[in-house]
């Protein structure tokens, strides 16, 4: 009988801890298909980051390590001086990435650093119990923004992708989402070229996935895909912000 | 070979030659010798230097790099090594060696840039959050700093444990003689383990499974089975890695502890109250963690007082007391802030407990601070004299005030005065000379200051006296006694000269009266010859007259 879909063996066997419905899931798989398609996933070298995905060691079967909280890009840039010829990434989520590790994401971009980075955008910290991330929209209740996140309060979302895409280092950066087949096939392309561009030696290279967290959203799963499609996606448009490979005057998604 | 090396640079060089080929660092002072040098070196050795975006990151660089397998050092001073406790923590936690220097700086906060031992605290507790130690080195020379850092890596590698090398701005700063042959081409200790553990995207072998570089054990007992296997791996490197030097210990009752610069003063100390017979000795402690508890009781025998010396408000004498356990009395004696203390300070700590008094000789460590000592003495003895001249004068000028030639005597001992001022000046600048020939010496600055305090303290004793002496001239002049006698004798001169005035007069008109008299007997007299010669030559006339008439 022939094999027409098989759990790609980039990953362990260990069962997901992810709350139903969450994305984070769909996102480890893009990841280690790409890694195995590409053929650099036996020698890979990946940093987990502190919040949902601090377990991604136990998912991934190449080497890893674990960070300190939103320390991932200054890890990654130890292991990839060390070892240039590995494919190293970090797989990050947005209070790790846009809030403490702000210094390090932004350092190892402009450094050009030769790693490539996940960002999983879901708007909230998931772990800690749902409470306001720097990637919250503005108006949305978490539990330390119960009134909805006042921007005259606290600020407006960062906008990871866009900022980092003024600078010289990044080689690539796209956003991407995974709330459906069709938008999960374009992740895993942009994926599988961000890693492609870093073996490639091009720079620093970014997907940042919006991704969905149904239990701290307080909403069904079916619901959750559609608020990521509805709510988060004016904010933070899907595209590619930065691409040293593009053709000038390409793809109409180039900014 | 020996070459003169500071010691940043000599611990950088030290680092390359035991195989480091990866550095992240940050700037800040005093420990950038390190990192520039590294700058420098590490290309031309196929390494990666790297200046992180903060120490933060640094430390997780070091962290990324020693997890990939490779021998990878940091360096900062204080505020920086406080950053840095969050990677030292994950990196102990996840059991990779790495080899983290610190400068040590004045605290708290930001301190000051000066040398200091106030983070004995935190090296020898962990530093960061969880119960962890890690072999803390405390060089007391370049050479042991060299030599120490190049173990270092060869223990670090060995327990799979960060190791610290502690100095302070005086040991990364100053230049010594280093034996580079015997730093050239330090091979890892022959007896290191392969790092089977190492994430480097290697191929995974029953030996070098999979490599997962951890530190989160999310399972209770998980976690302290854990922390058991680490503390019997502290167990280990406490019975193994213990290193410390003793000095005349022998008979030893005084016996001092101290570590790293402050060892070095602590010894031209004993060395001084050695030849004046006090029985004083020096343990000093390499390995600041693991303590040398062991060697510090075997000095009981011999011991009648504990004096340790540290840079600090008193850290390192918790661990003396602790191993003394309350069977000797265990002294302290610290500067700090950025302060070194001084061989004179500790011989006087000596002398104390030695129940000796101080000898002034001894006192000073060398010839300037002996020049500073007798410039200081002279102007105090000038002080003495200018103050003992100022009350003559002083009092001459009173007594003068309530003589009649007061005015005479006044400008007398102004003069005086004067002269004794011109001395005190001359005193002054050849004690000024003295100051800076003395200053010239490369040696010591704090002697410096310290002097310059006690001369200070002279010249504003002369200050004061000088002071004085004039508010007695002012006092005197313009006291209203004075004013008054100055008064009276205006007085009496003008009284006399009135009196005098007068007795002239009556004596002048005594004398118009006199010659008045006299003329007047002068012309009765002229009359009365007139009438005689008149009746004379009536006479003869009479006879002859007759004829004739």
């Amino acid at each position: 009988m022939a094999v027409v879909f098989q759990k790609t063996r980039m990953l362990t066997d260990k069962p997901f801890h992810y709350c139903p419905g969450c994305t984070h899931g769909i996102i480890h798989r893009l990841v280690a298909e790409a890694l195995d398609e590409l053929g650099i996933g036996d020698t890979a070298i990946g940093v987990a980051p502190v919040g949902c995905a601090v377990f991604a060691y136990d998912y991934f079967t190449c080497d890893m390590m674990e960070a300190a909280h939103g320390r991932a890009p200054a890890v990654a840039t130890g292991i990839k001086r060390v070892c240039p010829d590995k494919a190293v990434f970090t797989y990050q989520g947005d209070g790790d990435l846009a809030s403490i590790g702000t210094a390090e994401i932004v350092h190892a971009a402009t450094r050009g650093e030769k790693i490539t980075t996940i960002f999983v955008n879901n708007a909230i910290y998931g772990m800690t119990g749902g409470q306001m991330a720097p990637t919250t929209l503005p108006g949305q209740v978490t539990t330390t923004s119960p009134y909805g996140r006042d921007v005259n309060h606290c600020g407006w979302p960062v906008r990871v992708s866009e900022m980092l895409a003024t600078l010289n280092g990044p080689a690539y950066i796209e956003r991407v989402s995974v709330h459906d087949v069709p938008h999960i096939k374009k992740a895993k392309a942009a994926i599988k070229k961000a890693f492609q561009l870093q073996m490639e030696g091009k720079g620093f290279t970014m997907v940042e996935v919006l991704s969905t967290c149904p239990t701290n959203w307080g909403q069904t799963p079916q619901e959750a895909l559609k608020w990521l499609q509805d709510s988060m996606m004016p904010t933070y448009p899907l595209g590619v912000f930065k691409d040293i490979t593009a053709q000038p005057a390409a793809e109409g998604g180039a900014r | 070979m020996k070459k003169l090396m500071k010691g940043n640079e000599a611990i950088a060089e030290a680092a390359i030659q035991a195989g480091c080929r990866y550095f992240f660092g940050y700037p800040i002072t005093p420990q950038n010798q390190i990192p520039e040098y590294m700058s420098k070196r590490l290309p031309q050795e196929n390494g990666c230097f790297l200046q992180a975006e903060s120490e933060v990151a640094a430390i997780n660089m070091v962290y990324g790099a020693a997890g990939a397998g490779a021998r990878v050092m940091t360096s900062s001073s204080s505020p920086g090594i406080s950053l840095k406790q969050e990677g030292i923590s994950y990196i102990v936690g996840a059991e990779l060696p790495c080899v983290i220097v610190n400068m040590v700086r004045g605290g708290p906060g930001l301190g000051s840039i000066q040398p200091a031992q106030s983070d004995y605290f935190q090296s020898t507790r962990g530093g960061g959050h969880g119960d962890y130690r890690m072999c803390v080195l405390a060089p007391g020379s370049v050479q042991e700093a060299v030599d120490l850092t190049q173990e270092a890596f060869d223990i670090a590698d060995r327990y799979r444990n960060p190791v610290i090398v502690l100095g302070d701005g005086l040991i990364g700063q100053m230049m010594e003689p280093v034996d580079m042959d015997k730093v050239k081409n330090h091979a890892p200790a022959a007896d290191l383990p392969p790092k089977t553990w190492a994430a480097n995207g290697h191929a995974p072998t029953a030996e070098s499974p999979r490599a997962v570089t951890n530190s989160l054990y999310i399972d209770p007992q998980v976690l302290e089975n854990h922390n058991l296997r680490l503390q019997k791996k502290y167990d280990l490197m406490a019975k193994n890695e213990c290193r410390w030097q003793e000095e005349q210990l022998a008979d030893a009752e005084i016996v001092m502890i101290a570590y790293g610069t402050t060892s070095r003063i602590a010894r031209s100390a004993m060395r001084k109250c050695r030849e004046r017979g006090i029985r004083v000795g020096l343990l000093r402690p390499i390995t600041l963690w693991p303590f040398p508890e062991e060697a510090i009781r075997k000095t009981l025998a011999t011991a009648k007082h504990y004096l340790v010396l540290e840079m600090s408000m008193g850290q390192m004498v918790d661990d003396v007391r602790l191993a003394v356990s309350g069977e000797c009395p265990v002294h302290f004696y610290g500067r700090t802030g950025g302060m070194v203390p001084t061989v004179a300070e500790v011989v006087a700590q000596i002398e104390q407990l030695a129940g000796v008094k101080p000898e002034p000789e001894a006192a000073c460590s060398c010839d300037f601070s002996k020049a500073m000592d007798d410039a200081a003495q002279s102007l105090n003895q000038a002080a003495a004299a200018v103050g003992q001249t100022l009350d003559e004068a002083g009092k001459k000028v009173h007594e003068a005030v309530n003589s009649p030639e007061f005015q005479e005597n006044l400008q007398k001992a102004a003069e005086k005065v004067n002269a004794a001022a011109e001395a005190v000046g001359e005193k002054l600048d050849e004690a000024g000379r003295k100051i800076h020939d003395a200053v010239t010496s490369p040696e010591v600055q704090h002697k410096a200051q310290e002097a310059a305090e006690k001369v200070n303290a002279a010249a504003e004793t002369v200050g004061e006296k000088l002071d004085e002496a004039g508010r007695k001239i002012h006092d005197a002049v313009t006291s209203p006694e004075t004013q008054q006698k100055m008064q009276d004798a205006g007085n009496q001169v003008g009284d006399f000269a009135a009196r005098a005035a007068e007795t002239v007069t009556k004596g002048v008109a005594g004398i118009f009266g006199a010659i008045g008299k006299a003329f007047e007997t002068v012309q009765k007299d002229l009359k009365d010859i007139e009438a005689k010669q008149k009746a004379q030559d009536d006479q003869p006339t009479d006879q002859n007259g007759k004829e004739g008439e």
